[in-house]
């Protein structure tokens, strides 16, 4: 039993972790692709559709890796998790179930048309495709975050017989941490997508490209991220105080407080050591956490202490929530500076363009590390004092989830090194396509052919 | 007025429904991808091109069916998944890899570009093969014997027939010329081994099933069931012979074939439903008792009632777009 309990929860760990790269560009990719198309529309500047028609391929190649790895959860949830439908399927089944029916098949059929249907509908129709398909990514994370939030902090059911009923359905769905994780989510998406662009965008400017569009997408993602980053600071810090009060195990493992205190520390860097419960090395900064948890000097944060046996394994949880926080300061670093150069001199400096390649993919990291504080800080629990993870999962011979474990993580690891170099040589060809030609200006006919120099 | 004991009915016959569209919609682009041509660059391009728009919703109603045996009949979900844990793995490695293949294909070095189409044809092959050895471990209610097995297998091969029969109808539909011929050249041979799967499976269910036997010899079922071999034989050969006759001039009744097919895939599935209803898992879980609590299926059902309309619509919508004869697929 503990062998499956293991393999399934490393296998569903490794399938979730490989899924949610996908959907965390796509997300907000799409809405850039909809601001795009929109700009392109109003200006009829040809050089909005450059930049849509290379990062359109761009969230098809994402959106595809994202539905494949996706069903593979539908099933996962059967193979490896029954105890979780048995208890709790009356709640996790119709959230499921809302997803499918007003999100997946929203973006799948749309998609079809925002990809290959330009030239065979109205623009309009066109521009409108390519916005329900962002509708539908959206409303997908809607649902999706309200299951997640649920079992983070249930609400609005009662258990009869040892199986949820619903109560109350409203309370289901915006239960406590659900705004602000939402909110959080789609923030990290916006910043993921952003520097993503930006990234891309700065490796063909690297490469030699001086055509317009690059120069363009960079600036719109740079500049977005600068809006995004303190905009997710002050959600993360409310949905911090948020989980402070709904589960104070997590918090306690995120900032590494094993006795319970009255001005604790921010401890900007510690070793948890579970076995003597304790920190080493720990460097921090005196009454900081107490400070931003409880907004007074002295406030009190519950120890790790309090919950012995009921709170997560420490130090997976108090990295993750480090190595998230120290991306999103560098992000909040790089894209207003980046901005700022961008706007003042409309061209980065040389360093700072190769910063933002090498970050391309930060935002990966930090949603991954992110989510592990979140979803290991839930531990040992798989719906929050109703359900413990051992409880719900598969009887399967142990042999079998290995075998589908190794070939899981095999063919990701796989598709993850395609993704990449597929994502960079299409950036290298597109430096070697021409720059923006008369006949891509919508109303070329009309125009005197000498016009056309101007751009 | 919906009574709590009709909620296992409405909910069967939704997964009925997701299941059928999807045998249907998905069996026609796994087909088209099984009889890949890999020598044949501009076929191969021909051919993605004419599901390109379509496969990703296709793909969808597998997600629906899987998400209505979830929500409505939880037991059954974890009861069959747990049976087919390793097919359904494999099935899911097939989905994976020819749906990125789909993409990555077009955006590769020249020289990667037959790799990826490789992946895309034997991803299809496996993912259409594996459906139907689970379809064949499904109607021997998860034995673990050799002659399941081997029913099980065959029941691959015949599957695996049929997607591709239903993919060179939709060829047929969608293209013209040379690839054309070629499309109802491979309908007219899978086209039998399609016809005798269907015909072995008919003589395999009521020998092995003692309860399917009862069912197709007493009546009122013996009446819904007698006619579907006789009608879907009736069908092979009327397709038989529409298929000795194409192309016609200006193209006319191309689209017969793919309308028959369809026919066939309607028929064999209304038998499967006859023999079994109401067991959701044959012979050991009926839909009443897999049901899960009639609160959570009358929110959901609410919901399913608007938007499943205008799924079928805007799917229809989508059709409409790309109707015709297939032209080259650009991103824009």
């Amino acid at each position: 039993m503990e062998d499956v309990l293991l393999l399934s929860r490393l296998q569903f760990a490794a399938n979730i972790s490989f899924h949610i790269l996908f959907p965390t560009i796509t997300i907000a990719l799409c809405w850039l692709l909809c601001f795009f198309k929109i700009r392109f529309d109003l200006t009829r500047d040809p050089v909005w559709m450059r930049a849509y028609r290379f990062w359109v391929k761009v969230f098809a190649l994402s959106f595809a890796l994202g539905v494949v790895s996706g069903i593979t959860m539908s099933f996962q949830f059967g193979t490896n998790w029954p105890g979780f439908m048995e208890k709790v399927g009356n709640i996790a089944g119709p959230l499921l179930g809302y997803e499918v029916l007003t999100a997946f098949f929203l973006e799948a059929t749309f998609l079809g048309v925002m990809l290959f249907g330009q030239g065979r509908v109205p623009n309009w129709v066109h521009t409108l495709a390519t916005c329900m398909v962002a509708v539908g990514t959206s409303i997908s994370a809607f649902w999706i975050l309200a299951l997640n939030s649920w079992m983070q902090t249930p609400q609005g059911f009662e258990m009869r017989d040892g199986v949820a009923h619903v109560l109350d359905w409203w309370a289901v769905i915006f239960n406590p941490s659900f705004p602000y994780r939402l909110a959080h989510m789609l923030l990290a998406s916006g910043l993921t997508a952003s520097f993503l662009m930006a990234g891309l965008s700065a490796y063909r400017i690297y490469r030699g490209d001086a055509k317009r569009a690059p120069r363009l997408a960079l600036k719109t993602a740079m500049t977005f991220a600068a809006i995004l980053m303190p905009l997710q600071i002050l959600v993360g810090d409310l949905h911090g105080l948020n989980t402070f009060k709904h589960q104070p195990q997590k918090v306690a493992a995120m900032e590494g407080v094993w006795e319970t205190e009255q001005g604790a520390p921010l401890l900007l860097f510690a070793i948890p050591d579970e076995k003597q419960r304790t920190n080493h090395l720990a460097i921090g900064i005196p009454n900081m956490a107490s400070l931003i948890l409880t907004h007074k000097v002295d406030g009190e944060i519950r120890g790790l202490n309090e919950f012995i046996g009921e709170h997560p394994p420490v130090k997976p949880v108090f990295y993750g929530f480090r190595i998230m926080v120290g991306i999103g300061m560098l992000m909040l670093l790089v894209a207003w500076i980046g901005s700022y150069q961008l706007w003042r001199h409309n061209t980065l400096s040389p360093w700072l363009l190769k910063t933002t390649m090498a970050m391309t993919f930060s935002g990966w990291v930090a949603t991954l590390a992110g989510w592990y504080v979140t979803e290991i800080g839930r531990q040992p629990y798989l719906v929050s004092g109703v359900l413990r993870t051992a409880e719900a999962v598969t009887d399967i011979a142990p042999g079998n989830v290995l075998l589908t474990f190794i070939l899981y993580i095999s063919l990701y690891a796989f598709l993850l090194v395609a993704y990449i170099r597929t994502l960079l040589l299409m950036a290298r060809k597109a430096v070697e396509i021409e720059e923006i030609q008369p006949h891509e200006h919508p109303n070329h006919r009309d125009n005197a052919p000498l016009a056309q120099g101007a751009h | 007025m919906i009574l709590d004991a009709h909620l296992p009915y409405i909910f069967v016959g939704l997964m009925g429904l997701a299941v059928l569209v999807y045998a249907i919609l998905d069996g026609y682009d796994l087909g088209v991808g099984i009889l890949l041509p890999l020598k044949h660059e501009d076929k191969s391009d021909q051919m993605i091109a004419s599901i390109g728009p379509f496969w990703d919703a296709n793909e969808t109603w597998l997600v629906l069916a899987i998400g209505i045996l979830f929500i409505a009949f939880p037991s059954a979900h974890s009861l069959v998944l747990k049976e087919l844990y390793l097919p359904a793995t494999f099935m899911l490695f097939g989905l994976i890899l020819r749906g990125v293949a789909f993409d990555f294909r077009a955006k590769v070095k020249q020289t990667r570009k037959a790799n990826w189409d490789k992946a895309f044809k034997f991803g299809s092959l496996l993912a259409s093969f594996m459906q139907g050895y689970m379809l064949g471990m499904y109607i021997m209610g998860f034995e673990h014997s050799l002659q399941a097995e081997v029913f099980a297998l065959l029941s691959g091969l015949g599957v695996t027939a049929a997607y591709c029969f239903i993919g060179a109808c939709w060829l047929i539909m969608k293209t013209e010329g040379e690839l054309q011929q070629k499309a109802i050249h491979w309908a007219r041979k899978t086209g039998w081994i399609c016809f005798a799967g269907v015909l072995a499976v008919c003589l395999v269910n009521p020998l092995i099933n003692s309860s399917v036997l009862e069912r197709w010899t007493s009546l009122p079922f013996a009446l819904f069931i007698w006619p579907i071999p006789f009608v879907s034989l009736c069908l092979f050969v009327l397709c038989h012979q529409v298929l000795k006759r194409l192309p016609l001039q200006n193209d006319a009744g191309c689209w017969v074939p793919f309308m028959i097919a369809l026919f066939i895939f309607l028929f064999c599935f209304q038998g499967l439903a006859v023999s079994f209803f109401p067991d959701i898992v044959p012979g050991r879980l009926d839909i009443f008792e897999a049901a899960s609590a009639p609160s959570s299926l009358r929110f959901i059902l609410v919901g399913a009632l608007i938007v499943v309309p205008c799924i079928l619509a805007y799917t229809a919508w989508s059709y409409r777009v790309f109707w015709g004869k297939v032209r080259e697929l650009r991103y824009y």
